[in-house]
């Protein structure tokens, strides 16, 4: 396992300027994450734990402080060197899936490829890796993805999270818009993934449920780090029975 | 990203919504389909009158009376009733100026012609032999006037088809009339017994100078039965032997007849020359303001779909606004984002102007079917209405694909 942390935040600082007036959002947070960990960020809404979202996830920048992604400094960079960081460091997972809907499961899985300049022969060849990786029966993969359950939908998203080979996995309420059952399946492939490939992954929710199946948990109030600690006792999801 | 990429991105992007998709690229059809037609009827146009004029004859210059002009009076009559062109202007002409391939004098009036029960009005030709040289025209059955017609003042005439078809021709019957029925046959003009010794080819209506309503007959007999005097002709038509000798002809006449008709001042000369060159670019001037006036009035429609384009670019951007923050998220650039909008707009243009050039020329085609009407496709306008097409689909598809590009990838994500 690497020593080097995947994740370091140093006294992260978000103020958002509206209206002249300065709201500050996040308030100094610090933490670290080392490759091979599986961390819930949990908090209730109005904590500040999507902006943290989305400056792990590179997707903004903090006001001040630090935030070294896989060994680089990524929190002053312009938009297209952060658009580079997210092609090849992050796998994103989303609450609303966020597929193309009349594209077939295979174009899905293999999309952050093309903004990678893969050719098409290739790109396919790493989908089909990532949909097997992410156990995705293989019945599915010429289906349109708007012609799968939600269940099914969510791990089209987790394989074309991994496609790229991503330093870290980011999931955003994963769960949020499945039932208990399917929800489970989802939670069982990150864990599968977390062991069995020695993915990396932050999970963001605001179910207690849910972050109990991360081996870490990181609790967010009010834009500040309220308690970090290991979970010990760790809930282990079914997958497809 | 790869361009094949760019380009499968596109097409199925395009593909997804294909009824919206055709009624965006129905505009620029219309728009590129009328942009070609209607060029290509005014361009056809333009020919068939170029072509009309240059029937006329070639290298043509055409000399006129001007207005006559009482001695200290400053009332002038019309142009062209002078009577100060005489035969013996155009025995100088031909015999004093270079270049000069023949010299026709003409003397026109209106008579009333009658043969066997009909009659018509129409206009009589006093010509010469050179006439059928310099104005281009055949004879279809019979003889043309010979000189010794000329000299003798002989009584007969050469008739035009259209005359031919109201004198011989029966009214009741859908039968036209032959050269036949006419040949060896007298007519009356003006109380005067003439014989029928020839007809011409008909030349097709050339408007203003129509020349297959008209009766010729030997100058000096028209001089002598229908204007009473052989001292001036109404008109003098010269041919040039090329074409590049028609400025120096047309200046050579103006000089010789100022000398001899003893006008110092060129402003006060009594004679016009027309020059048919001048003719020519008077009427493409005319028909290129028409051509320019179409294709305007086209390029307006074309104007409308361009901002239909625009129109549902827009919506389209609007729509895929969680797409759009999905392919930043993993890692789509706002280069990448603004080519694969630009790329649908171009995309949906293309091919809206292809099929609308191919609509156009059918139309065009279709035109000169039914309506009978001369057009003619150019390759300019094909090529034109192609980068306007391409250059719509750039210009309304930049704004929609710049919004797309600019959208940030948290705001897009969270949209619903």
């Amino acid at each position: 396992m690497n020593t080097k942390p995947i994740i370091a935040c140093e006294n992260i600082v978000k103020t958002y300027h509206n209206a002249g007036v300065d709201t500050a959002v996040l308030k100094g947070v610090s933490f670290s994450v080392a490759a091979g960990e599986f961390v819930a960020i949990m908090g209730p809404s109005g904590s500040g734990k999507s902006t943290l979202m989305h400056i792990i996830g590179a997707l903004d920048t903090p006001s001040s402080g630090t935030y070294y992604l896989d060994g680089s400094d990524v929190s002053r960079l312009t938009d297209d060197e952060l658009a580079d960081i997210r092609r090849e460091k992050i796998g994103f997972v989303f609450q609303a899936f966020n597929l193309l809907p009349r594209a077939t499961v295979l174009r899905n899985v293999s999309l952050p490829l093309v903004y990678a300049g893969v050719a098409k022969e290739e790109r396919e060849r790493i989908a089909e890796r990532a949909l097997i990786d992410s156990a995705f029966p293989q019945a599915f993969w010429q289906h349109h993805s708007n012609q799968l359950s939600g269940g099914m939908m969510q791990r089209v998203a987790i394989a074309r999270s991994l496609v790229n080979d991503p330093a870290l996995i980011l999931a955003d309420e994963p769960t949020g818009n499945l039932d208990t059952k399917t929800g489970e399946i989802v939670l069982h492939t990150f864990q599968s993934l977390n062991t069995g490939h020695g993915k990396t992954v932050v999970l963001i929710t605001h179910e207690p449920y849910v972050a109990e199946h991360a081996d870490r948990i990181i609790h967010i109030r009010d834009g500040a780090i309220l308690t970090d600690e290991k979970n010990p006792r760790r809930r282990i999801a079914r997958g497809e029975s | 990203m790869k361009t094949q990429d760019l380009w499968e991105e596109t097409y199925s992007a395009v593909t997804v919504n294909k009824v919206r998709s055709g009624l965006t690229m129905l505009g620029i059809v219309i728009g590129i389909a009328s942009v070609i037609a209607l060029v290509a009827v005014g361009q056809g146009a333009q020919s068939s009158i170029q072509a009309n004029i240059n029937s006329l004859g070639a290298n043509l210059l055409i000399v006129m009376p001007g207005a006559s002009r009482s001695f200290g009076s400053t009332v002038n009559a019309g142009r062209g009733t002078a009577e100060t062109l005489t035969p013996d202007d155009a025995t100088a002409i031909a015999s004093q100026v270079s270049n000069v391939a023949a010299v026709s004098p003409e003397v026109q009036t209106r008579e009333q012609v009658v043969a066997s029960g009909a009659n018509t009005n129409t206009t009589i030709e006093g010509v010469t032999p050179a006439y059928a040289q310099v104005r281009n025209l055949q004879i279809a059955d019979g003889v043309f006037i010979s000189s010794q017609d000329v000299t003798a003042a002989n009584r007969i005439a050469v008739i035009g088809p259209t005359v031919l078809q109201d004198l011989y021709g029966d009214p009741n019957s859908n039968a036209s009339a032959t050269p036949a029925d006419a040949l060896g046959q007298t007519i009356r003009i003006s109380g005067q017994d003439f014989t029928v010794v020839g007809v011409t080819v008909p030349k097709g209506g050339t408007g203003f100078m129509n020349q297959d309503n008209m009766v010729f007959v030997p100058l000096t007999a028209a001089q002598h039965y229908f204007l009473g005097s052989t001292s001036y002709v109404t008109e003098i038509d010269v041919e040039a032997s090329t074409q590049a000798a028609m400025t120096q002809v047309q200046n050579d006449i103006t000089n010789l007849l100022l000398q001899r008709h003893n006008i110092p001042d060129p402003t006060q000369a009594d004679f016009n020359i027309l020059n048919q060159a001048d003719i020519v670019s008077a009427a493409s001037s005319v028909t290129g303001t028409f051509t320019t006036l179409l294709a305007a009035i086209a390029g307006i429609s074309l104007l409308v779909g361009g901002i239909g384009i625009m129109n549902m670019m827009l919506t389209t951007v609007t729509e895929r606004t969680r797409e759009i923050g999905l392919r930043k998220a993993i890692g789509a650039k706002k280069q990448d984002i603004t080519m694969q909008f630009l790329a649908e707009s171009v995309m949906l243009t293309f091919t809206g102007g292809a099929i609308g050039i191919a609509l156009g020329w059918l139309a065009a085609v279709a035109v000169t079917a039914l309506a009978h009407i001369t057009t003619s496709v150019s390759l300019s306008s094909v090529l034109l209405a192609f980068g306007v097409s391409a250059g719509i689909g750039i210009i309304f598809g930049y704004y929609p694909a710049r919004r797309a590009a600019a959208l940030s990838p948290i705001e897009a994500l969270r949209y619903e």
